[in-house]
Parts: structure tokens; C-alpha cells; sequence
């Protein structure tokens, strides 16, 4: 399943996450792997709580406490990063990887200007003199679509609405040059109206300056626009893999075919829309073997007993009992 | 800004006329003074040329308004203890107790914030605990006792410090000051110590938990996720949002120093306004007492008027000229 190290910008190998707690130690990210390519687009999809924004958290390691990595690697341009010290991955945020988080009010501090926030990120980063980090201050701004720049970097973030913060939110994301943004729900706050331009704004800025992208989403429309490839997670695991075209037209696993269902078509006939019975299990209470066994309409009693993992199907990855074949199943639980 | 500036200051006048007829309030309801100054033996031809040299047999609304010219002018009247003009018995005092004040706060500030800072970062690391464990002594234990306490320990077992008084005080003509020598810092430490334990502690653990709760905000995460150092994040970023609630109640303890240096300067018999104001209420002098009054109140003002500018240089929310042009 591991493809040569070279290409991969983002490598994460069996990644678990869990939390220590009085009455048990929660898995919140459960033996999770994939890779993402130097400017390649990841779409996550999952419900509240599947465990992606954690993922995104233990990849730039930013979990917070009690929350740990307890297995797995993470591996950036081949050399791990999950195991570095304190002072190693901070170099490593901002720089190499960028992070863009969901509410663009909350992200900003109040009390200090836009631009004093984009010059103190530039200056971490690179040894800039004041005045050459306020031209590329301005510059970032207006490469992020803010009108006036020269006016707004002296403005403080109530001066901004919320498109436009979330504009100079990716501004700081990306003004280090990350090769990779982790976006975390980047449009969820957001009006509809104004979503769709965060979003192009994303692309079209990655595109040009070669980042990669792991998007965090629940939105399955992003998805479709945005994603080169999509990993939907399920209970802290992956369930399915694949390429965003693949996964989208000919979904494999049962519960990435419900979350297809649940999305209005225009022109539709059907009354309502179809939707996954019962909800996403709690931490605590994830069952034995495959997580999704009480909601699955196909499931079977192996389902019940033992944990399927991923395995090749046509050209995407699925954790199902169902597509069990020419591949040796493994009986691990 | 400016209409701010105007209206709190319009605010400050209303409240400080307020003041001023309780304070004025005291000499009419507060015994008759002729009865403290003359003997039992005097005439009664004698206690009404006194009442009348002290402005006494006016009618009331006459008597405020000539005191609050009075006010105005800086005469305060004479005491009636020490037949010496208030103003003169303040300036006097007022320099003591400046300095204790000022001793005080800066050393609970200067101490109280970086521990504050330090217990909310380090949760539970043994120094945060040992800090919290003293902080509830510095809470818990009255003020009289700590200074008590202290003059056992360093002035009378160890004989480091002088117990009582201000010692080595040099007069700048305008004002008397201690801290120019050995001997006035040396006199000075332990009043001040007193004085400022129990605001040392209120700023460390409203600081602490100031910063638990900023520690957990979307900026602060998003901070960390650009890779800023631990200090810019904390101290810049953290700290800063800390410092509304912070200013607030630095600014009302700084009132209540004042309230409190009573205690601090009987037990250390510190020669400034709180001991004044005690040795003119045992003798009912009026005059030093209404004065003290208005004077606390005025400071009080002041540090309210101070406190909201400082608002405004703090969080660019409040300036609110600014906030028409960002409707974006």
C-alpha cells in the first residue's frame, strides 16, 4: 500500500490518536494511513466527531492535552515529524505546513492589526527588516483579494467581515510558503454566497504556489469541486480512499454510499432524501469489529466480529468485508 | 474620543459635587465642634467669636457654597485639633502615603502578572502550586496579622528591619520622599509588603485564569498553527487579552490601597493620610475628615478616568470612530 517515499509530500502510517481518561483510554483516530502528493488536493469527509480534525491537529502536532499520538508515524518529505520536540515542530509550522482553521471571527486576535499579525508571522519565518515584511504584508493582501490593501493592513480585524477575514486567515496560512495546508472546515462559517469564493481562492492560490492541500470537510459539494483525491473517515477510521471522481460516481463502502444519498440533486424525483439510520457511535462506545456494523444495511456476522481493513477495489482503497477477494483478509480485530 | 473624554469628565464633576456635600454633610450633623476646641469653662460671648471665625453661623446652602469655592481654591479649612490648615496637614501626609501606595501596587503588579502568566501556562508544574498554596495565605490572612507577623519575623527575631516609622525621609521642599536613601527603602519594604499581598494575589490568580481562558481561543491555536515562538504567543498574544479585566481591577485596588493603608500604616505607624484620617475621627476634627473625603474621592476619579483611556489604548473594539469606517 505504501507508495515510494519520494513523491509523497505527506505521509501518515497508522496514525492513532487517543485520549487518557479516568474510566478508559478513548481512540479517537484509529490506525489511520494515507499519503498526499506535493500539490495534490485531499479531501476528509466524515460527520462531527470522525476523527478529521484531529488527524489535522496530530499532523502539525497540535493536539491538546490529554489528546496524544499513541502509534504510527507521520513522515513529511520522508523525515518524521510526530516524534520531534517542541521547539523542532514549531519551525515546522507556518513554514512547511500551513493550517486554516473553521471561524474565520474567532482566528484572528482582536487586539492586533491585520498587518501586524501577517509581519510577525512573515518575520518568524524569514529574516525580513520591518519595512520589506510590510511590502509583502500588502502584497499577500491583495494576492488574497482584500480591496486596498496599503488602507487595510492598518485595520484591525472588526474593521473586516467574515469573507474578507478568512481571506487574510489564508494570507497568514500560506505567507511562510507551506508546501501542504491542513484546512479545517475553511467554509463552514461562512455565508453560501461567500463560500464558494474561499474556496477558489484556495485552489487557485495552491495551484500557483504548488501547495498541497488536506481540506477537512463535511461538505461533499467542496469536495467534488476542489478534491484531487477523498478520504472519508468513519468512528476515527478510514473507510474508503480513493480518487475524488472514483469515490464520488462509484462509491464502494456502504457508508460512503449513504453519505452520497444524503445529498440533494437538483432535478431529483424522490421526495425525500435518503439518509444513514441511527447516528455515528461515541468514542466509548464504538462495537466490535467493523465500526459502521449497526447502521450498514449489508451487514453480515464477520462484520460483527472482525475489523475489515483497507484493501485495493478497482482503483480506490475500502475497509468492507463486502469487496473481500482476491486480497488475503486479515483476521486482525 | 474626544466626546468621551468630555462626557466622563462632565461625569467626574457630578460625582465629585456629590461627594462634597456628604463630606459637608459631616459638619452639620457631627456634634457641635465649638464643644471640642474651646474648654468647659468657656463663655459664651468666647463660643460664638469662634463660631463665627470659623464661618459657623451661616445659613447651610451659604456654608457649601463657600466650601466648595474653598475646595476649589485648595483651603480646606483648619483643623480643628491642630488649628493648622488641612491642606497643609495633607501635603504633609499625602507623600507617605503616595509612596506606600505606589510601592505596593508596582510591587503586585511587577510580581503578581509574570506568576499569574507562569501558574496559567504551567498548570501543574510544583512552582504554580506552591505559588497558589501562598496566594491563598495572601487571600486568606487580614493584613493587620501579615504585618504583625512580619515585624516578628524581620524586625524584632532577625532585626533586619525597623519596626516602626519612617525613617531616612528627605524633603524636597514639595514633597518628602524615602526613596533616596538606604534607611527610607529599609522602612518602607515591610509597610508595602503588607500592603500589597493581598492585591499581589487577586492579580496573579485573575491573571491565571485570564490566560486559561485565552490559552483556549481560536487566535491562540491559530497562532501555534503559524509557528509564532511560545513568547511572541503567550506574551503578546495571551497576555494582551488578559489585560481589560487586569487594568479594571488593578484600577479599583489601587482605591481600595488607599482604603486599606489605614490598617497597614496604624500597625507600622507609617505617618501618612490613613493614620491622619484615624487620629481625626478619635478627636471628631471635621475638617481633616470631610478633606480626606473629598480627596480619596477625587483619586478615586481619577483612577476611574485613567482606567477607561487605558480601555481604549488596550482594545481598538471600543474606539468606536473607528468602527463606522469598518463596515465592510
Amino acid at each position: 500500500m505504501t507508495t515510494p517515499a519520494e513523491s509523497n509530500l505527506l505521509e501518515v502510517q497508522n496514525l492513532r490518536v487517543d485520549f487518557p481518561t479516568r474510566r478508559g483510554t478513548l481512540i479517537a483516530v484509529d490506525d489511520v494511513s494515507f499519503e498526499i502528493k506535493a500539490g495534490e488536493v485531499l479531501g476528509v469527509v466524515g460527520e462531527s466527531g470522525a476523527g478529521k480534525s484531529l488527524t489535522g491537529a496530530a499532523i502539525i502536532g497540535l493536539l491538546e492535552p490529554p489528546g496524544r499520538i499513541s502509534g504510527g508515524e507521520v513522515r513529511l518529505a520522508g523525515k518524521r515529524i510526530d516524534n520531534l520536540a517542541q521547539e523542532q515542530i514549531r519551525q515546522i509550522r507556518g513554514r512547511e505546513i500551513g493550517m486554516v482553521f473553521q471561524d474565520p471571527l474567532t482566528s484572528l486576535n482582536p487586539l492586533f492589526r491585520v498587518g501586524e499579525q501577517l509581519i510577525e508571522t512573515l518575520q518568524t519565518h524569514a529574516d525580513l527588516d520591518e519595512k520589506s515584511a510590510r511590502k509583502q504584508a500588502i502584497d499577500w493582501l491583495a494576492e488574497v483579494g482584500i480591496p486596498s490593501p496599503e488602507v487595510r493592513i492598518d485595520q484591525y480585524p472588526h474593521q473586516f467581515s467574515g469573507g474578507m477575514r478568512q481571506r487574510v486567515v489564508i494570507a497568514l496560512a500560506l505567507c511562510a510558503n507551506p508546501k501542504l495546508i491542513i484546512a479545517d472546515e475553511p467554509t463552514t462559517a461562512l455565508d453560501v454566497s461567500i463560500q464558494a469564493q474561499i474556496i477558489s481562492l484556495l485552489k487557485r492560490l495552491c495551484r500557483e504556489h504548488g501547495t498541497a492541500v488536506m481540506l477537512i470537510t463535511h461538505d461533499m459539494g467542496v469536495i467534488a469541486e476542489t478534491a484531487d483525491r477523498v478520504a472519508v473517515m468513519y468512528a476515527g477510521r478510514l473507510v474508503e480512499i480513493g480518487e475524488a471522481r472514483k469515490v464520488i460516481q462509484n462509491a464502494k463502502h456502504p457508508y460512503t454510499l449513504g453519505l452520497m444519498g444524503s445529498i440533494p440533486t437538483i432535478g431529483d424525483t424522490e421526495e425525500e432524501l435518503r439518509q444513514i439510520q441511527g447516528s455515528m457511535p461515541r468514542l466509548a462506545e464504538i462495537p466490535e469489529g467493523c465500526a459502521f456494523n449497526p447502521r450498514c444495511p449489508n451487514v453480515s456476522d464477520r462484520c460483527r466480529k472482525h475489523r475489515p481493513e483497507l484493501q485495493s477495489v478497482d482503483e480506490s482503497s475500502v475497509a468492507c468485508w463486502l469487496f473481500e477477494d482476491a486480497a488475503v483478509p486479515s483476521e486482525l480485530s | 474620543m474626544l466626546a468621551f473624554i468630555i462626557q466622563r469628565l462632565l461625569q467626574a464633576v457630578v460625582v465629585m459635587l456629590s461627594v462634597s456635600f456628604v463630606s459637608f454633610a459631616l459638619f452639620q450633623f457631627v456634634g457641635d465642634p465649638i464643644n471640642n476646641m474651646v474648654g468647659q469653662d468657656a463663655t459664651e460671648a468666647q463660643r460664638e467669636l469662634l463660631r463665627e471665625r470659623l464661618g459657623l453661623n451661616e445659613p447651610w446652602p451659604l456654608q457649601f457654597i463657600h466650601y466648595i469655592g474653598n475646595i476649589i481654591q485648595g483651603e480646606f479649612g483648619l483643623s480643628y485639633r491642630l488649628g493648622i490648615p488641612v491642606e497643609d496637614l495633607i501635603a504633609d501626609r499625602l507623600p507617605a502615603t503616595m509612596e506606600l501606595v505606589l510601592v505596593s501596587a508596582f510591587m503586585a503588579l511587577a510580581l503578581g502578572v509574570p506568576m499569574g502568566v507562569y501558574t496559567g501556562l504551567n498548570r501543574n508544574s510544583w512552582l504554580s502550586r506552591l505559588f497558589l498554596t501562598i496566594s491563598l495565605i495572601g487571600i486568606s490572612l487580614p493584613t493587620f496579622v501579615i504585618g504583625i507577623l512580619l515585624i516578628l519575623i524581620f524586625g524584632v527575631w532577625l532585626q533586619w528591619l525597623p519596626t516602626f516609622g519612617r525613617a531616612g525621609v528627605v524633603d524636597l521642599g514639595w514633597w518628602t520622599t524615602s526613596f533616596l536613601t538606604l534607611d527610607g527603602w529599609r522602612s518602607l519594604i515591610m509597610p508595602s509588603i503588607t500592603l500589597a499581598l493581598f492585591q499581589l494575589t487577586l492579580i496573579m490568580r485573575l491573571i491565571r485564569a485570564e490566560m486559561l481562558e485565552v490559552l483556549r481561543t481560536d487566535y491562540i491555536k491559530f497562532a501555534r498553527a503559524r509557528g509564532l515562538r511560545n513568547r511572541a504567543v503567550h506574551f503578546r498574544h495571551a497576555l494582551k487579552n488578559t489585560l481589560v479585566p487586569v487594568i479594571t481591577i488593578t484600577g479599583l485596588q489601587i482605591g481600595s490601597l488607599l482604603a486599606f493603608s489605614i490598617i497597614t500604616e496604624t500597625v507600622f505607624q507609617w505617618p501618612g493620610m490613613g493614620l491622619l484620617i484615624l487620629q481625626a475621627i478619635q478627636f471628631v476634627d471635621i475638617p481633616v475628615m470631610s478633606s480626606y473625603l473629598v480627596l480619596i474621592a477625587f483619586l478615586f476619579v481619577l483612577i476611574n478616568l485613567v482606567v477607561d483611556l487605558l480601555y481604549f489604548i488596550v482594545d481598538p473594539r471600543l474606539r468606536l470612530d473607528s468602527l463606522s469606517r469598518g463596515a465592510h
